[in-house]
């Protein structure tokens, strides 16, 4: 399906009634070149750049439930490029890189918003952590500003400035940072991936692999078994429990991270902003509601669903840094399952089985990676060999200490 | 989600920390293959959909560690005793 003014105006005319679907529901073949497990946004990305960019069109994505019903629907629909470690910079950035030119990529409506992200500070220490990783961006190519109490007033008038415990110090601004249409995202990998041939199949989940010799030849499922000569797994949280399938163990935990919904409100946060004496991130939708999160729960889940506290936690969070929104109602909340790896860094790698690759390990910021995700995954799956921008991203770096720890808190995943 | 400490017993979830699974004893650093046994006792999870055995800290309450077993699909409780005594 295709979108034009004459479309418009001839389904404008005709009732609505002859749009067609964006892509073609698939049932899945006997054999495929590379079989991608895992509909979200980072298996249908696979999907379209495998196909776009490496030629691989005889491509299968299958996906346990419907496309994007995970965390690429789920999200707080932020992205960023704001890292500090050498092995995460230039994989974020792409991932920037790829975002401002994602629309006229697969000529899809994403509403990508850059519209900014500040992470604010409030202590002396605390703006010379932030100046070190600004000045750790701009050494890489990436924008960053750091921005003193006045800049920051004149952008956000109507935050607390003078909380009596967390001063508004400054803030670290990302001006190419923003927000974008999340759904939209996995509708417009989906399309341009099944436009040029690969099939989705959906409600089929994948049970087992057939390995023989060591080397992968397909995968069970609950509709017959599917050949591939490569399968490539992209499941987020649920990593875990498919690899052992392959009997690998993984150094990932599986956890629950929620965030919530306002009730609709004239425009009033324009940007992106975090607070920095707790953890709580805002950001208005274009509907209007006021979309924020913060820590995840702590403990491992897979229920999809959070507890109270941090619920109280986030809120209290928001209150300190703009009481202006005390008022506002929680119109809806909800919580994901998230693939916390041991050194929050993600993992992106060929395993010990040939021809099964994994992409796993995206902590709770898997939504800004997708499209480097994506891109990097169907380069190591079509070549191999790693992509330049994701080569620290090995599944054996715990076994040779080459860790990428951002926060340096360890194998401990609550605290990432 | 209430956590049943059996000194304090049903107590609100924001009382305590955890810390994560219950992993076993920590590997021998003075036999053949230790670097191996390390990793894999300090990066490798099973993290299991279902019955899952870990360690809470009721830090605003007793100050007991206690060992969890929870079921991570449903977060029901199915057991718990003091860490003290479950290594007993």
């Amino acid at each position: 399906m295709r979108y034009s003014l004459f479309t418009l105006a001839k389904n404008a005319l005709g009732g609505n009634t002859a749009w067609q679907p964006q892509w073609r529901d698939a049932e899945p073949r006997g054999g495929y070149d590379v079989v991608v497990v895992g509909g979200g946004g980072h298996g249908l990305a696979t999907a379209y750049y495998l196909a776009k960019e490496y030629g691989f069109t005889n491509v299968a994505v299958l996906e346990k439930s419907f496309i994007g019903s995970g965390n690429v629907g789920r999200n707080t629909t932020i992205v960023r490029s704001n890292y500090l470690l050498p092995g995460n910079i230039p994989f974020y950035e792409l991932a920037m890189k790829l975002w401002e030119g994602l629309e006229r990529d697969f000529n899809y409506n994403a509403m990508v918003s850059q519209r900014g992200v500040l992470n604010l500070f409030h202590s002396d220490v605390q703006r010379d952590a932030y100046a070190r990783r600004g000045n750790a961006m701009r050494l890489h190519g990436v924008d960053a500003e750091l921005l003193d109490r006045d800049a920051v007033r004149k952008l956000y008038p109507f935050l607390d400035f003078e909380n009596a415990r967390f001063p508004i110090q400054g803030g670290l601004l990302q001006p190419r940072g923003g927000t974008v249409r999340h759904d939209a995202v996995a509708w417009g990998y989906a399309r341009g991936a099944s436009a040029r041939g690969v099939d989705i199949c959906q409600n089929c989940e994948v049970t087992g692999f057939r390995i023989e010799q060591g080397r992968v030849r397909g995968v069970e499922t609950t509709k017959g078994f599917v050949g591939a000569k490569k399968v490539a797994v992209a499941v987020a949280g649920s990593s875990s429990r498919v690899m052992r399938m392959a009997g690998m163990r993984l150094p990932i935990e599986s956890h629950i991270l929620q965030a919530m919904v306002s009730e609709g409100l004239k425009p009033f946060i324009p940007g992106v902003i975090t607070f920095g004496a707790g953890h709580f991130y805002i950001s208005q939708s274009d509907k209007g509601g006021l979309v924020f999160g913060g820590d995840i729960d702590g403990y491992n889940s897979y229920a999809q669903r959070g507890n109270l506290p941090v619920i109280e936690d986030v809120c209290e969070g928001g209150m300190a840094l703009m009481p202006a929104i005390g008022r506002a109602r929680i119109l809806r909340h909800w919580g994901g399952l998230v693939d916390m790896s041991m050194d929050g860094s993600p993992i992106m790698d060929a395993t010990p089985v040939e021809g099964l690759y994994l992409n796993a390990g995206w902590n709770y910021g898997g939504f800004k990676a997708t499209p480097a995700s994506g891109l990097c995954f169907a380069h190591l799956v079509a070549t191999g060999t790693p992509h330049a921008a994701a080569a620290a991203f090995r599944l054996d770096r715990f076994a040779t200490g080459h860790l990428v720890d951002e926060k340096g808190a360890g194998a401990q995943p609550n605290l990432h | 989600m209430r956590l049943p400490c059996p000194f304090c017993g049903a107590r609100d979830l924001s009382e305590f920390t955890c810390l994560g699974s219950v992993a076993g004893p920590r590997p021998d650093p003075n036999v053949e293959g230790a670097p191996e046994a390390f990793y894999e006792w300090t990066y490798l999870r099973d993290n299991p959909a279902g019955p899952h055995r870990e360690y809470w800290y009721h830090g605003q309450g007793c100050r007991a560690w206690l060992v969890i077993e929870r079921d991570t699909r449903t977060h029901d409780i199915l057991g718990a005793v003091l860490a003290a005594e479950a290594n007993r």
